[in-house]
């Protein structure tokens, strides 16, 4: 069985995170880039299967810039991935989430899959739209936001977790999935698995090795404005002495956030 | 605001398998009547169509589809994309707008994919210029808001539940049955289902006015009681930190950060929460935040109107008997 594992290169969300606001951009430069923490989670759900499945393949799949994703995407490597792909083109710089969409896909499809594995919503986009796009673009069965995972030859299923509802679902493969931060941290890559990762496939792709000529698929939405909203200043501060809960009961009543009073 | 049938904006509303409308529906719909006409489609059982269009015209709706949910069975997503294919086709929309609950956002990510149409998610409202709709995004916990539009097509958008206040005047209900083609679609099946119990007494965490959370100060699921008993003080509802979360101490609907859910209430508390950067992204923009922690260090208390240093153990029993007290006066 292949596994492909989305994985997407953010600012760190314990950074400094800005944008550009003549571009509405992410300005790549102010915060380090790591791995989406969610989808390093995806990842251990594909190295347990394997674990479990040793006939199982893992590829890492990843789209955007030159730079820094190749070194980013090696830690997935070094936790024991089987080999990475990157699709990167000058002409997805400002790629909306439905070119993105159709990238990873005419992309998966190349690879071949049996099951997609993404995260649920990333740190910087935060959209939690790409794997629902994914599965449509590719005309098979999706799960969005698993918050448990069964993976065997034939289905994968699991359980979602909503503020109304709780259900549990299954899907013939192939299918595409997206979990939630209530599967398991990621495993640290060893030293062993650091070695190994160097000697990894590591493939480069661009749209027309997909397939795809630039100019012909285009962004549908864009940025239109960008402002930034001035930050938070810390107010007054108490050490309790006694009675700080009489002082914090003042402080409601005074602006008018006790109901009733 | 107004009734006019120019500007259709089509509304998917989130309803249970029986055909109850789940919350929500209002804001969605005062939402698109604030930028056009409202029309509302669900996906219920026919049966429930009278009173579904109803509600809806209720909310704003000046028309409403019902697709029949009866050949939908158990299939997880794909009947849903198929009535909004179907909506979409029959109202000719300039907008399709949806809930960004897990299943709104499930299918009018499928959907735009579908059609090749612009999404965008999350957004925290909507707006009309001059060249259309614009989608109002708060970016990196707040710090930053970006509009954005389609280039060409309609813009299919998830609205952040409990970002907006607009609400719609009733209109007269005017039900439409929508006949469905089955795309045949592959889709995921539902095995099993249960509801949520809904703690009914409390306000739901998104788009509560007031919201009380505790961290891994609480030390353990039992003493969450602290927190719910200012949060009932107050009448505001229950959030909690990841650390709380990944202890175990209360379900992960109720996580508020970067990972879990954006609030922005007029009062929130933090309890025994030290304000990592990535629980301040789901709260920071909240009107005013009281902080109570015993480590005057705590970040939580560079966004803190008032903080407090001190122990929450003895600090909270004395802050709700103090509000008791004030009501009772
Ligand atoms: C990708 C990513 C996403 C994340 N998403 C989120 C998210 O959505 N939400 C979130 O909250 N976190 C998130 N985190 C985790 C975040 O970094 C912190 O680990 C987490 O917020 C810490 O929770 P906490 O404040 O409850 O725990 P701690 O940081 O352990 O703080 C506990 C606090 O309680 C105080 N305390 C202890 N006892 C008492 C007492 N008796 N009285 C008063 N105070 C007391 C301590 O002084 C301390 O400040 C994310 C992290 C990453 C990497």
């Amino acid at each position: 069985m292949r596994v492909i594992v989305l994985m997407k290169e953010v600012p760190d969300t314990y950074g400094e995170r800005a944008i550009d606001l003549e571009t509405g951009l992410l300005k790549r430069a102010d915060a380090e880039p790591v791995l989406d923490e969610i989808t390093e989670r995806a990842l251990e759900v594909a190295l347990r299967h394997r674990e479990a499945q040793p006939g199982t393949e893992v590829v890492l799949l990843s789209v955007g810039p030159e730079g820094s994703l190749p070194t980013t995407l090696r830690k997935g490597l070094a936790m024991g991935a089987d080999r990475a792909v990157h699709v990167q083109d000058p002409a997805l710089l400002g790629a909306d989430l439905t070119l993105t969409a159709q990238v990873i896909a005419a992309a998966a499809k190349q690879i071949g899959f049996d099951l997609v594995i993404a995260g649920n919503v990333s740190t910087d986009g935060g959209g939690g739209a790409l794997p629902s796009m994914l599965a449509e673009l590719l005309g098979v069965a999706g799960l969005a936001a698993l918050s448990s995972v069964q993976i065997d030859e034939l289905t994968v299923a699991g359980q979602v977790n909503t503020d109304v509802e709780r259900y549990e679902a299954s899907a013939d493969l192939p299918a595409v999935i997206s979990i939630t931060e209530a599967l398991p941290d990621a495993r640290f890559p060893n030293f062993k698995g650091i070695m190994a990762a160097k000697k990894k496939p590591f493939e480069t792709l661009d749209l027309q090795a997909l397939g795809l000529a630039p100019g012909e698929e285009e962004a549908r939405s864009i940025v239109i404005s960008a402002a930034a909203r001035p930050a938070r200043s810390a107010g007054r501060r108490i050490v309790d002495e006694g009675d700080a809960g009489q002082q914090i009961a003042e402080f409601l009543a005074k602006n008018q956030l006790i109901k009733g009073h | 605001m107004s009734s006019n049938s120019g500007n259709p904006i089509l509304v998917l509303v989130d309803t249970s398998p029986e055909g109850q409308l789940r919350a929500g529906a209002g804001e969605l719909l005062g939402a698109a009547a604030s930028v056009g006409s409202a029309v509302a489609l669900a996906l219920a059982p026919a049966a429930q169509a009278e009173r579904l269009s109803q509600e809806l015209a209720e909310l704003g709706a000046t028309r409403v589809l019902v697709a029949d949910s009866a050949a939908a069975g158990n299939a997880v997503i794909a009947p849903l994309v198929d009535a909004l294919a179907a909506a979409y086709a029959q109202v000719q929309p300039e907008a399709v707008l949806a809930p960004n609950s897990i299943r709104g956002r499930d299918a009018a990510a499928r959907f735009a994919a579908r059609a090749c149409l612009a999404l965008a998610v999350d957004t925290v409202g909507i707006d009309r210029d001059a060249e259309g709709i614009i989608a109002h995004h708060s970016v990196y916990g707040g710090a930053y808001l970006v509009d954005s539009a389609a280039t060409t097509g309609a813009l299919v958008i998830t609205l952040r539940q409990g970002s907006s206040d607009a609400r719609a005047t009733a209109q007269p209900a005017q039900l439409e049955l929508l006949a469905v083609q089955s795309s045949g679609a592959p889709d995921a099946v539902i095995t099993s289902r249960e509801e949520a119990v809904i703690e009914s007494s409390r306000p739901d965490l998104r788009g509560a006015d007031i919201v009380v959370s505790g961290g891994r100060g609480l030390g353990s699921g039992e003493n969450f009681s602290l927190v719910e008993s200012l949060a009932d003080a107050l009448g505001g509802a229950i959030g909690a930190s990841r650390a709380a979360v990944d202890a175990g101490y209360v379900p992960q609907t109720m996580q508020v950060g970067q990972t879990g859910v954006t609030v922005a209430p007029q009062l929130y508390i933090a309890l025994g929460i030290s304000g990592a950067i990535q629980h301040r992204a789901g709260m920071q923009t909240s009107k005013t935040i009281i902080a109570i922690n015993k480590d005057p260090e705590a970040p939580i208390f560079d966004v803190a109107d008032f903080g407090v240093v001190g122990d929450l153990f003895t600090v909270v029993p004395q802050l709700v008997e103090a509000i008791e007290g004030k009501r009772a006066n």
